[in-house]
């Protein structure tokens, strides 16, 4: 155990953990805001207070996601020194634009949603939670674009052993960014869906209001759409894997030798045979690279070394992904198919539902996990090395101490986050009030 | 292009300080000067709304410095490794101390939490900027103690001018108690700097103190503010010349591609940021009562 090993777990449990509440802020924002929306449109009083509800819940998953964010900016810094002298002129420049162009937005917005309630004319109030929430999607983008050069980086030479950016629109327009952009954040309407559905489930057991029908059948049809973007840009990755992360894509399917009209391995021993070259090409008898093979030509090309990740991770992360995404999204169809036509919800549905909350985030974990392990021992494919990225001036003690207080805190903070969501859920809405709103209270709704 | 970033980096943690300060400021206060819950989110109130938003400089001054300077930034960040740690230690307990405070049952968690993470980065940042200047353990807690002193001074004077009742009434006492403690620790601690900011920034603490005690509160704050502003010029000024031991900024610079480019999107995106922001304080504008 060194302090390569130690980062690397501090960068793997910061970001899985930080990676539960983004998506959630990512989807809920729009959630909410199309909630909002909804009231100004029909002025019904039950969107207004599906807002709230779900505005609450949304701040409370909100708090967690921005401080565990300013860890992972530090971390570039403080753990991979040598990775961020050598990229920082490209990887960056999109981080210093999240925080000019999205999350400048995001912050100040939604403290002024959040306060301006009685304070803000009525449209201004609801301009206010869209750009916090479009803020939240745009900062998805430019961190994706962040992520995606690390695995196939463009738009920059090599000079004096570092990188140095020469085009800023291709850094932004990478085609391994546009394909990871629209899976990640459709991911994270996967997960937010999967949160309303389990929430408007626990209620519909419960009692049997109608406010809660129509926030689930939104919930569904907006799992259900993302979940057809997430299918289609992920085939589109697949077959950009083929192409920029052959060892990734061949770590994925277990694939040891370049294999002409490979089959997909459902699970071992399971194989449906040339599906894996139609799916990485279109073209039942292309061959695809295996590990062992590319193996043995990254070493004529980089010298001696295992450039094979770890087989296993990667390969298991690869099925749960799909596995607990298509779940999720499968059973949002069929529940759209259930409740067609006004039909109530069935009580199966409800608890199928609430039984289903872990599912989609099991599977954007499941998805990191493949794509973060799946590019090592690369910390930028065929740039760096990630045991060269490290800062070496840290010493084991030090990671050793920050990962221990980060992983004690964030584990207090679990607990405490998941204690605060039940408890909200469970309070459910107010009833009815009986007099209108504006007159009722001063202070403003959702506050300290 | 060089200058222009390091100027740019300069202004972003000039606004941290600024705006950050009094927050920190605010959150050490309240539960002292707060004789119940009412008091309690009187005080925070004030902050309510733009603490968030003020964080983002951080963010955006250490993300520039990431873009802009890459060796700077990895170089300080490593090298004050645990201090790191302990600062955003600190940013994570009040962060969600004062988002989660209005929603859990017992908010003396919350109080506390924000307390102390207000506390630990308004210390640990006068720390590792004085001893990134001197390399000095003594220098460092010096500095840790200027920025400390000068945060509860800004805080209280903010809480002052934004709040009307009892609260106002204590936070002037606490602001000129705290203008009291920082005078000896400034002198002490800029006088290592010594150059013309410096002196002007203990000038301007004398005067915020004054203004304080003759109950011009905006003014007070204005002077407060300009106190962080020139404290911050003169430690910039310092970092000019030799911004890490051993580096030198064209060492630690980006190419001239993507600074040019970061140049065009900074000067056209922090106008925004500008106008949308001082539209919250302006929303916001006015003073704060006990809520019934």
């Amino acid at each position: 155990m060194d302090a390569l090993d130690l980062a690397r777990w501090q960068f793997g449990v910061t970001t899985v953990y930080h990676f539960l509440f983004v998506p959630l802020t990512i989807g809920l924002g729009i959630f909410v805001a199309g909630l909002q929306t909804a009231w100004h449109r029909t002025g019904k009083e039950h969107y207004l207070k599906l807002t709230k509800f779900f505005g609450k819940l949304f701040l409370i998953n909100f708090a967690m996601g921005v401080v565990t964010g300013i860890v992972q900016e530090f971390q570039f810094g403080m753990n991979w020194s040598e990775y961020s002298t050598f990229v920082g002129d490209v990887f960056g420049a999109p981080l210093a634009m999240e925080a000019l162009l999205a999350f400048f937005m995001e912050s100040t917005f939604l403290g002024l949603w959040i306060f301006g309630w009685d304070r803000l004319p009525k449209k201004v109030h609801l301009a206010c939670i869209w750009a916090a929430a479009i803020g939240s999607n745009l900062s998805a983008y430019f961190i994706l674009a962040a992520n995606a050069w690390m695995k196939h980086p463009v738009g920059y030479e090599v000079v004096d052993g570092k990188a140095r950016m020469t085009d800023l629109w291709a850094v932004l327009t990478n085609s391994t960014a546009l394909a990871q952009v629209p899976h990640v954040v459709g991911a994270a309407f996967i997960v937010a869906g999967g949160f309303v559905l389990a929430v408007c489930g626990y209620w519909m057991l419960r009692r049997n209001a109608p406010m809660w029908r129509s926030a689930a059948r939104a919930a569904l049809v907006m799992t259900a759409v993302a979940g057809a973007v997430v299918a289609g840009t992920g085939d589109l990755s697949g077959k950009l894997l083929y192409e920029q992360q052959p060892m990734k894509l061949a770590a994925a399917e277990g694939l040891q030798h370049d294999t002409a009209g490979a089959g997909f391995s459902v699970v071992p021993g399971v194989e449906i045979p040339k599906v894996l070259s139609f799916l990485a090409t279109n073209d039942l008898n292309a061959t695809v690279q295996g590990t062992e093979d590319l193996q043995r030509r990254f070493e004529q090309q980089f010298g001696p070394g295992d450039y094979r990740p770890d087989p296993a991770v990667v390969f298991w992360s690869f099925r749960l992904m799909i596995g607990f995404g298509m779940a999720t999204v499968g059973l949002s169809v069929l529940g759209l198919w259930l409740t067609r036509r006004r039909r109530e919800f069935p009580r199966r549905l409800s608890r199928a539902l609430v039984a289903a909350l872990p599912l989609p985030l099991l599977a954007v974990i499941a998805g990191w996990l493949l794509s973060e392990i799946g590019r090592q021992p690369w910390t930028v494919a065929g740039e760096l090395l990630t045991a060269a990225s490290v800062s070496p001036g840290v010493s084991l003690a030090e990671v050793a101490v920050s990962l221990g207080v980060f992983t004690l805190l964030y584990g207090a903070l679990a607990v405490a986050e998941a204690v605060l969501l039940t408890r909200h859920v469970r309070e459910g809405v107010p009833e009815p009030e009986p007099a209108p709103l504006a007159e009722q209270r001063r202070e403003p709704s959702l506050m300290y | 292009m060089i200058d222009l970033w390091f100027v740019i980096i300069a202004f972003l943690w000039t606004g941290y300080f600024v705006l950050e300060g009094f927050d920190f400021g605010v959150g050490l206060l309240a539960p002292l000067l707060s004789r119940n819950d009412a008091e309690q989110r009187q005080s925070l109130h004030t902050i309510g709304p733009v603490w968030d938003g003020n964080e983002v400089w951080l963010i955006t001054a250490v993300g520039a410095m990431f873009a802009a300077f890459p060796a700077w930034y990895s170089g300080v960040f490593s090298a004050f490794y645990l201090q790191v740690t302990l600062i955003l230690v600190g940013l994570i307990l009040r962060g969600v101390g004062l988002e989660w405070r209005g929603k859990v049952r017992n908010p003396a968690w919350c109080d506390m939490a924000v307390m102390v993470g207000s506390g630990l980065p308004a210390f640990l940042w006068g720390a590792v900027f004085a001893d990134l200047l001197f390399g000095s353990a003594v220098a460092a807690v010096l500095g840790g103690a200027f920025t400390l002193t000068v945060c509860v001074l800004h805080g209280a004077v903010f809480l002052a001018l934004r709040t009307t009742g009892a609260i106002r009434r204590r936070a002037r006492v606490a602001a000129l108690a705290a203008g009291a403690a920082v005078i000896p620790v400034a002198v002490l601690a800029l006088s290592k700097l010594g150059t013309f900011p410096a002196l002007a920034a203990m000038a301007a603490l004398a005067a915020a103190t004054a203004l304080i005690w003759r109950r011009r509160e905006g003014w007070a704050f204005t002077a407060t503010a300009a106190a962080i502003v020139l404290s911050t010029l003169a430690v910039f000024m310092e970092l000019r010349v030799r911004p890490l031991p051993g580096l030198t900024l064209a060492e630690a610079a980006s190419g001239a591609y993507t600074l040019t480019m970061l140049s065009w999107i900074g000067l056209l995106a922090l106008p925004f940021v500008l106008l949308y922001q001082g539209w919250t304080y302006y929303v916001f504008r006015k003073r704060v009562r006990v809520a019934a």
